[in-house]
């Protein structure tokens, strides 16, 4: 299945909030069975690029392709087929509360296959197992710990055996042995199913671990693109600052300072 | 001048937001009855009924004792005010017509609707609400579900189906309020208030009354859903969302009624 198409393309993306520009011309391909991670701080744009490529939100300019198909001029309806090959890992989980973890993981083959009940069971106690919850079909989603229910999650998302799956800041408000457990279960999946996996994510550790690429999201733009050890040896300031992990040199200017108490620009 | 300018920006920005919340909650209940009445018979999904049962016996039957017990004392409390005019004329019979009309007619399908706003719209708009903050509805979408005819419709469709039902009890149990006043206070018989309620009441007051609930259940079943989509920030925008739901429905639920009310008193 290796080709030279990208599976998802970007081309010249970009987005507003309110006046405020988010992204500012993202160009970006990821080839089928690569793991990008979108490295980048806090508020950079990285989450709203997450989102528009899963089709949650519309950019203002620019298309997506996912598997050649532009997925911004797709209607609601349209976008259905293409969804059901795209798992998504949210970064609070979003498991359905009301249902157990089983149902939560089941759902999906339940509403979009013709399976028998009995297959189901067994399908979804397997996608458990990949993810080391077997057993846990019948807690509740308020029953579990965070890494549990980040597990859960991923369980749902591969559910329908995705070709691509998004991963929301996979390690947020874990611990860092669940963490990096969570990582190396990305790792797993990614050997045993050849998805295509894109990550965003702020913690260096994890992309350090799971990814093929790497790409630098700072002002809505891309300013690095390549493997960790290229990005490593980078000249550019802002990506040394990432990886060295320094923070934001301290700018005193009494002007603008007096002029920011005062309330005049 | 610029004070002018301030005034007029934000009036203006003030209709401008109330005409999309408009707009969205029209738009909203256009999909909602469309996923509900023509989608199933298209072959375009289903009903999930397992989840509109579910939703029933939460908004319905739970209701049934908050609902019954208000109207039971509603009902005492116009028998009594009535009497108290009526009895100057010797004419405390009347009471039965009094409260049979004004229950079917006005009291009972306006109480349960408000009782069922209170109660269940702000525990629609409260669930949807929450779905949204921890993602989930995103997640539904990502999976290829449409969050309409999967959250929507079956508190829709349960809405369509209890608040009918529930406004006959309140009927019935208004009336029995003010017949328990006719026995225990005004001396009048069983048989005879019955007879009395049964005269004064004719087919028409019992559809109008019902035919109302059908507006009111879209509006609670409508309003709840909008405002549980449009949560923003956390628990704080919850909370927020819940309270408009229950001021919203109920003041829609009036205005209905009220479009209801003239329409019948001109042509029927």
């Amino acid at each position: 299945m290796q080709t030279n198409n990208p599976i998802i393309e970007i081309k010249e993306l970009e987005t507003f909030y309110g006046p405020r520009k988010v992204l500012d011309g993202i160009d970006l391909e990821i080839m089928p069975g690569e793991t990008m991670a979108i490295l980048g701080r806090s508020g950079c744009g990285k989450s709203t690029l997450l989102r528009h490529m899963i089709g949650l939100s519309k950019p203002g300019v620019g298309k997506i392709f996912i598997k050649g198909k532009d997925i911004t001029a797709l209607s609601e309806q349209e976008m259905l087929p293409i969804r059901r090959n795209i798992g998504m890992l949210f970064q609070g989980a979003a498991l359905f509360n009301s249902m157990t973890v089983g149902d939560n993981v089941a759902l999906p083959l339940r509403e979009h296959t013709e399976l028998e009940e009995s297959t189901i069971k067994i399908m979804t106690r397997m996608k458990l197992d990949q993810v080391g919850l077997s057993g846990f079909e019948d807690f509740m989603p308020a029953q579990l710990s965070g890494g549990m229910k980040k597990r859960a999650a991923l369980a749902r998302a591969i559910a329908m055996d995705p070709d691509i799956l998004f991963c929301d800041e996979p390690s947020a408000g874990l611990d860092p042995i669940v963490a990096v457990g969570i990582d190396h279960l990305i790792l797993k999946l990614k050997k045993a199913f050849h998805m295509t996996i894109v990550v965003v994510t702020h913690e260096l550790e994890s992309v350090f671990i799971i990814s093929d690429r790497v790409a630098l999201l700072d002002g809505g733009k891309i300013i690095a693109l390549g493997t960790v050890n290229q990005l490593k040896e980078s000249m550019n300031e802002k990506v040394q600052q990432f990886f060295n992990r320094m923070p934001d040199p301290e700018k005193i200017d009494k002007e603008s300072y007096l002029n920011s108490l005062i309330g005049e620009w | 001048m610029r004070l002018l300018q301030q005034i007029l920006g934000s009036v203006g920005r003030l209709f401008l937001g109330y005409i999309s919340h408009v707009s969205h909650m029209v738009y909203l209940t256009r999909d909602a009855l469309f996923w509900t009445f023509v989608a199933p018979w298209k072959g375009k999904g289903t009903v999930r009924w397992k989840s509109t049962i579910q939703q029933m016996v939460l908004i319905g039957f739970n209701s049934i004792p908050i609902v019954a017990t208000i109207c039971f004392f509603v009902g005492l409390i116009m028998a009594m005010q009535a009497a108290y005019q009526l009895e100057r004329f010797g004419a405390s019979i009347y009471v039965a017509n009094l409260v049979g009309v004004s229950m079917t007619r006005e009291l009972g399908p306006l109480l349960t609707a408000i009782i069922v706003a209170g109660r269940s719209g702000s525990a629609i708009a409260a669930e949807i609400g929450t779905m949204k903050v921890n993602e989930e509805i995103d997640a539904l979408k990502t999976m290829g579900f449409n969050p309409i005819p999967f959250l929507v419709v079956p508190r829709l469709l349960a809405l369509l189906i209890v608040l009918p039902c529930l406004t006959l009890i309140a009927d019935v149990v208004g009336i029995l309020g003010g017949f328990f006043l006719a026995v225990f206070n005004l001396n009048i018989s069983f048989v005879r208030f019955f007879h009395q309620t049964a005269e004064a009441l004719v087919m028409k007051d019992l559809i109008t009354g019902l035919i109302k609930t059908f507006f009111f259940a879209t509006i609670i079943a409508q309003v709840g859903s909008y405002q549980g989509f449009i949560v923003e920030g956390g628990a704080e925008g919850v909370g927020k969302s819940t309270t408009a739901s229950v001021v919203t429905s109920i003041f829609l639920i009036i205005i209905a009624d009220l479009i209801c009310t003239m329409v019948f008193y001109s042509t029927l």
